[in-house]
């Protein structure tokens, strides 16, 4: 009843929640690297383009699929583990500020190192095109990579979820992320819980980026940095420091854009913007701390 | 009065800064002329940006909205009644008919924008950290949207073209001085001070008395006024459109002032000649020029990837900025 009288049907609502998994997967790649180094990492969408550009080069090459996927994870891994050390690891003491504005710098830089090598114009990669034709699941047309969107979605935050619950490097993730001190004079190795926070980070970029490549094949050197914004907000909007609040407003941030762009009338479409950060907005002033937040502590004298 | 006088050494370097590159810009050819202008305009930019995110340490990614409100203001007051209906046809009954002079537009940039600011300010300064920093990357957007499709005030997608090309070196040098002096002396009023012992330590500033909040809008508005005036500045300058108000511009006077060290105006200062110098030699040698007997022809591009290198550089090697975030006195006082 109340999906028709906001004039959205199940196309709308497919897509929506097949946008909101792919959010999810950038929200636990930016949440990881976050909970451990308290480091917002503006250049996520910038490995996602890399690895969409990888892509768009093994396509035009006449790669298999396989050696695509693979070429997409090792250029994606290699910028961030590259990252990592020439960036992070020497920044790592420093205020937030000052590691954002560097993020800043390395997204600059790689874009415009992408604008060099292929100019404005981009690249196709098509070698996934036959993911985006509709299957018909009772009348209602769904196109196969919304399917497989959420399922791989699904399938990484389940892997992640055993990683961090079960096995002794998610268990030293977690204690980093929430007292990195404490966790390092307990005998917690720094570098290694680091890096595999940065690589599983970027394994969820690569993930992310053959999605994003389905859905728009033409990669630009802007490829995924609007995203990367919009999923910046869900973060904090669901909650910065642990990985399932970050994933949750990832997705929430997703799905909601996917409803406003369906539910808004054509003539206000534009404005899906406007409505979409007054709503952050909005929901920042009444939950500072996130939306899954429970703990609301101030520090007292 | 001799503290006052010692206080005004303070302002007196980055004051003397901004007057030696205006006069460095009136020696050089006309095509240079231009990167000087650009660069006083930036300088005015990042010290609004000061006025806030130094003093409070607060990170602000709104405030090129109040830059772009500005130029929309001065913008929409200054292009000529006759070209009105050209580049603005759906403009707004009353802004039709209504020009002001070139002083008044960029003042009533301030006014408007700072009023702006100040509506922002009334929720937003509840916020601090992360959560402040993505709601004030939303005001942004939301600007930057409103922009684009409102076209009842102003051109929308399109550039502001045909507004007076006002500002030369002497309007950018003279209103950046001024941008400069109000940062300064708000730097050292009560409310200044108060704002920076919350920056400091919220928690002892607020046992002490202190309402951050308060605190905060304060400097939330008068630098929205500060970056309503240099978007004047920066509409008469050149033809500005949404695009040029925007994530770019955001960005670089960011980088402006982490580069140059955010907690002082000296380094506001700095770090906007510096990475403006770098920018101008570099779209210079862009253009294949000879500089200082070297000669250059870099591949169109290369400007910003050398730049984010050298940002990324300068802040791993000096993390508090070039000037270390300390302010400079011309005459330091030899202590006995």
């Amino acid at each position: 009843m109340m999906l028709a009288i906001l004039n959205i049907d199940w196309q709308t609502l497919t897509d929506a929640t097949a946008l909101g998994a792919i959010y999810a997967l950038m929200a636990v790649g930016i949440g990881l690297v976050f909970g451990v180094l308290r480091l917002v990492n503006f250049a996520y969408g910038q490995l996602v383009m890399a690895g969409a550009f990888a892509l768009a080069l093994a396509s035009q090459w006449g790669w298999p699929i396989w050696a695509a996927i693979v070429l997409c994870f090792v250029v994606v891994l290699v910028l961030s583990v590259l990252m990592d050390r020439l960036v992070f690891r020497p920044l790592r003491t420093q205020s937030p500020a000052i590691m954002l504005v560097a993020t800043f710098a390395v997204a600059f830089l790689l874009e415009s190192i992408a604008l060099l090598w292929f100019g404005p114009l981009g690249k196709i990669a098509s070698s996934f095109g036959t993911l985006n034709q509709p299957v018909t699941i009772s009348g209602v047309d769904i196109r196969k990579i919304t399917i497989v969107a959420i399922v791989v979605a699904a399938a990484c935050l389940i892997a992640l979820t055993l990683l961090l619950e079960r096995t002794t490097v998610g268990l030293y993730m977690r204690a980093s992320a929430m007292d990195f001190q404490t966790a390092r004079l307990l005998g917690v190795r720094a570098n290694r819980v680091i890096g595999t926070a940065v690589v599983i980070s970027g394994a969820l970029a690569a993930v992310v980026a053959i999605m994003l490549t389905v859905q728009t094949p033409l990669v630009t050197p802007d490829f995924a940095f609007r995203d990367t914004i919009i999923v910046l907000a869900g973060v904090v909007l669901g909650g910065m420091n642990r990985p399932v609040p970050a994933t949750l407003g990832g997705f929430a941030i997703g799905f909601a854009s996917g409803i406003l762009g369906g539910a808004l009338p054509t003539n206000q479409s534009q404005y899906l913007p406007t409505f979409l950060f007054a709503a952050v907005i909005v929901v920042l002033l009444v939950r500072p701390g996130g939306l899954f937040d429970r703990s609301h502590t101030v520090e007292r004298v | 009065m001799k503290r006052a006088l010692l206080a005004l050494q303070e302002l007196a370097a980055p004051a003397l800064l901004v007057v030696v590159a205006a006069l460095f810009g009136t020696v050089v050819s006309l095509s240079t002329q231009a990167y000087f202008t650009d660069a006083l305009v930036s300088v005015a930019i990042v010290v609004a940006l000061y006025t806030f995110i130094g003093n409070s340490g607060v990170l602000s990614f709104g405030h090129i909205s109040f830059v772009a409100i500005g130029a929309w203001t001065a913008g929409v007051l200054s292009v000529p009644t006759g070209q009105k209906p050209a580049i603005m046809p759906n403009l707004a009954h009353f802004m039709r008919h209504w020009t002001t002079g070139n002083l008044a537009s960029i003042a009533l940039a301030g006014v408007i924008a700072g009023v702006c600011a100040l509506i922002v300010a009334f929720p937003l300064m509840r916020l601090s950290g992360l959560a402040a920093g993505i709601a004030t990357f939303g005001v942004l957007e939301i600007t930057h949207n409103m922009l684009q499709y409102e076209e009842r005030i102003g051109p929308g997608l399109n550039a502001f073209s045909s507004v007076p090309e006002t500002t030369g070196l002497l309007q950018a040098s003279v209103g950046t001085l001024i941008v400069i002096v109000i940062a300064f002396a708000y730097g050292r009023s009560r409310f200044g001070r108060l704002l920076r012992a919350t920056r400091e330590d919220p928690a002892a500033a607020r046992a002490a008395g202190v309402s951050i909040y308060r605190q905060r809008l304060i400097a939330f508005t008068l630098s929205g006024i500060l970056a309503g005036v240099a978007g004047g500045l920066y509409v008469h300058l050149l033809p500005v459109s949404t695009n040029s108000v925007y994530l770019d511009l955001t960005f670089i006077t960011l980088a402006m002032l982490v580069i140059g060290g955010a907690t002082s105006l000296w380094g506001a200062v700095v770090g906007a000649l510096a990475v403006s110098a770098l920018d101008s030699y570099l779209a210079i040698a862009e253009n294949g020029a000879s500089l200082f007997g070297l000669h250059y022809d870099l591949p169109a591009g290369t400007r910003v990837v050398v730049e984010g290198a050298l940002m990324a550089l300068v802040l791993i090697v000096r993390p508090s900025g070039l000037t270390g975030g300390r302010e400079v006195r011309l005459w330091p006082r030899h202590r006995s």
